[in-house]
């Protein structure tokens, strides 16, 4: 449940834990999925959110159940903040039959309706739009749930995103526009393709209150997320936050640079305010938990993990005379 | 034309009055919104004015502006609202106003909206419904005149309707609307003050299951949407020479009932395909693959296309009239059909 976080100065034991294990949760699911990759075992490609955490986490923990999110190419740490299983996920990376999308989907677009992760997408900016309309279905049906769509600096630049801006500004509608700056839209680095330093400037064409956090610090992002779903849920319209991030790995894959688009410094300077780091030290020094209580999470998920990845090994392909199934609805 | 109505009296007890083609759609989307408190409009011009082709005359009064959603000109928003929408449950019903717009949010309807009962799995059904104009006539030009029905018929997921008379409009936009997959409903410009007799209850018409608009046993003119009209009064002047042309209008071009085609071919063993779409690459080449991987043998000639040349739609109203198949140009086709045996 989401606790608002906007005027508290400290964040209470409950969701510092929250925030870090659905950051660890994220970080083991990439890695290991990296690993599969690498080891050759993973068809298709792998879009990996190493580094995001803190976005994920911090915009989730405000979010009920019953909240819709569209999420992008680097999908996965949405869904697994969203509380999608890892057994459907890994199945679903595998190409299986039990996978989240029935091995139709694959990396780039699991989802799950049950928990509101109306699918991580192909096309850039498509979501956008989806999640103003998942946002018009629930005030059109007189329910108090919201929309979240992610998006990166990149899709900022495509017409869904600024078609989808307008059109929830001017119905009012419950969206919160989450845009992962990460600083690279694939290869090609902010500066390349938009001459503004901050996203957030673009809601303002759209009447659009915005603000800019720190995105690898969970605490901040979920303080921003909390003031901006509650501003959604109370019929105060969207809000969009800008949170600067960083992605460990390339645009696709573990690695496989053709040619170095940023440096090794740049990298390291990142990597040297890693958002779990940053989220331990904060947790051990504020005494909301123990370093015992931090590993314990990362244990416990190492366990579910080393059992979902069995899991969708052991999985059924899905069968060729099945090759149609779900082309249409009856 | 009378042939036309005559076989289409298929509902018992039915009230029948003469309507046109705007007022059909209008009154089956109305009933359509009343039968089901999930079905939305939302689109450009819808609401307060009614629509650019008085599609939507008088909705928001009965319906409200809850109902009715005047909307940016955002074509890729509005598809998007009603995927995101449909995804949720409702049943929206969004106007892209001129079919030739579809080039601006075609992403949605292709990748999003065809794709996404597929990609998930089959735990979420997309019941959207698009309107939208289509077709030459108008002197529009060629960005409002285009009939794209090929683009759309070849994506996966998705289904596309041509109402060629006021009574399909009424009963396809129904069955589009109580349908959950992504529907296209392409309405043709030239035909909407057209009348015919359309009953007042609320019907729909099976998608998929094309109709025998007139019964002949010489020559299968395959015909869609506006070419309906054309065909049949094409039938009508090769009847006062003794030829008997059957035609047949799918109506719903994706799903497409070749079934219906195949018989139609057995019987008469000569085919013409018509439509307004450019002839390279249209349905017609699907049509004419199809009737002869399936019934060659029971072919007396080659399957005739009529289409547009390869040519954008022009302006000037007398190179529009040469543009559009018409009578005259079925006529002629059926005769080389005739003169192959």
């Amino acid at each position: 449940m989401a606790q608002r976080a906007s005027t508290a100065s400290k964040e209470s034991a409950q969701v510092i834990k929250d925030l870090h294990e659905r950051m660890v949760r994220i970080r083991l699911f990439e890695t290991e999925a990296g690993k599969l990759m690498e080891a050759g075992k993973l068809p298709g490609f792998l879009h990996l959110y190493v580094g995001q955490e803190a976005v994920a986490a911090g915009v989730m923990a405000a979010l009920r159940d019953d909240d819709q999110i569209t999420s992008t190419h680097r999908g996965h740490g949405h869904a697994v903040a969203k509380g999608v299983g890892f057994r459907e996920m890994y199945a679903e990376l595998y190409g299986r039959a039990t996978g989240a999308c029935l091995g139709r989907g694959g990396s780039m677009h699991i989802n799950d309706v049950t928990r509101g992760m109306l699918g991580a997408n192909g096309i850039v900016g498509a979501g956008v739009p989806i999640a103003v309309g998942a946002a018009f279905a629930a005030r059109y049906k007189g329910e108090d749930s919201v929309a979240v769509t992610f998006f990166g600096d990149g899709a900022t630049n495509i017409g869904a995103f600024h078609e989808g801006a307008n059109m929830a500004a001017i119905l009012g509608l419950p969206v919160v526009f989450v845009c992962e700056n990460n600083g690279y839209a694939e290869f090609t680095p902010q500066s390349k393709h938009m001459l503004i330093t901050d996203v957030a400037e673009r809601a303002a064409a759209y009447g659009m209150p915005s603000v800019i956090v720190d995105g690898m610090d969970a605490v901040a992002v979920h303080r921003a997320a909390a003031e901006a779903v509650d501003r959604a849920r109370s019929g105060e319209g969207p809000m969009m936050i800008e949170a600067k991030t960083y992605r460990y790995f390339d645009h696709q894959g573990v690695k496989g640079l053709r040619h170095p688009y940023r440096s090794d410094e740049e990298v390291a300077e990142w990597k040297a305010r890693d958002p779990i780091d940053l989220l331990e030290a904060r947790a051990v020094a504020d005494g909301t938990a123990t370093r015992a209580e931090l590993d314990d999470a990362w244990q416990r998920t190492r366990d579910e993990i080393a059992e979902a990845i069995a899991y969708a090994e052991a999985s059924p392909l899905p069968d060729t005379a099945d090759l149609l199934l779900n082309v249409y609805s009856g | 034309m009378t042939t036309l109505t005559e076989t289409q009296a298929v509902a018992p007890n039915r009230t029948a009055r003469k309507l046109s083609y705007v007022k059909a759609f209008n009154e089956g989307l109305a009933q359509a919104m009343r039968e089901d408190e999930n079905v939305f409009v939302a689109g450009e011009d819808v609401a307060g004015y009614g629509g650019v082709f008085r599609m939507f005359d008088n909705l928001l009064d009965e319906f409200g502006p809850r109902r009715m959603i005047d909307t940016p000109i955002s074509e890729a928003a509005l598809v998007g609202l009603g995927v995101g929408a449909a995804a949720r449950g409702l049943r929206p019903v969004v106007d892209l106003m001129f079919m030739d717009f579809i080039g601006v949010c075609l992403d949605q309807i292709v990748n999003q909206a065809a794709k996404m009962k597929y990609m998930f799995g089959g735990s979420v059904s997309v019941p959207l419904t698009i309107t939208t104009a289509s077709g030459a006539g108008l002197g529009a030009a060629a960005q409002h005149s285009q009939s794209l029905e090929a683009w759309l018929a070849h994506v996966p997921g998705l289904k596309v309707v041509m109402p060629c008379d006021a009574y399909t409009a009424k009963g396809l936009t129904v069955s589009a609307i109580r349908d959950d997959n992504p529907v296209v409903v392409m309405l043709n410009k030239v035909l909407l003050g057209s009348t015919c007799e359309v009953p007042e209850e609320i019907y729909g018409i099976p998608l998929g299951q094309a109709h025998i608009a007139r019964q002949g046993s010489d020559v299968t003119v395959i015909a869609l949407g506006r070419m309906v009209g054309e065909a049949l009064a094409a039938a009508d002047e090769l009847a006062t020479e003794g030829v008997e042309v059957e035609v047949i209008d799918p109506r719903t071009v994706q799903p497409l009932d070749t079934e219906t085609m195949f018989a139609s071919v057995r019987r008469t063993n000569r085919v013409l395909v018509v439509h307004e779409a450019v002839t390279f690459g249209g349905l017609g080449a699907e049509i004419a693959a199809q009737i002869q991987d399936t019934v060659f043998d029971h072919l007396d000639a080659p399957v005739l296309r009529i289409g547009a040349p390869f040519s954008p739609v022009p302006f000037s109203p007398v190179l529009e009239k040469a543009y559009v198949p018409d009578r005259a140009r079925i006529v002629q086709g059926c005769r080389r059909l005739l003169e192959r045996s």
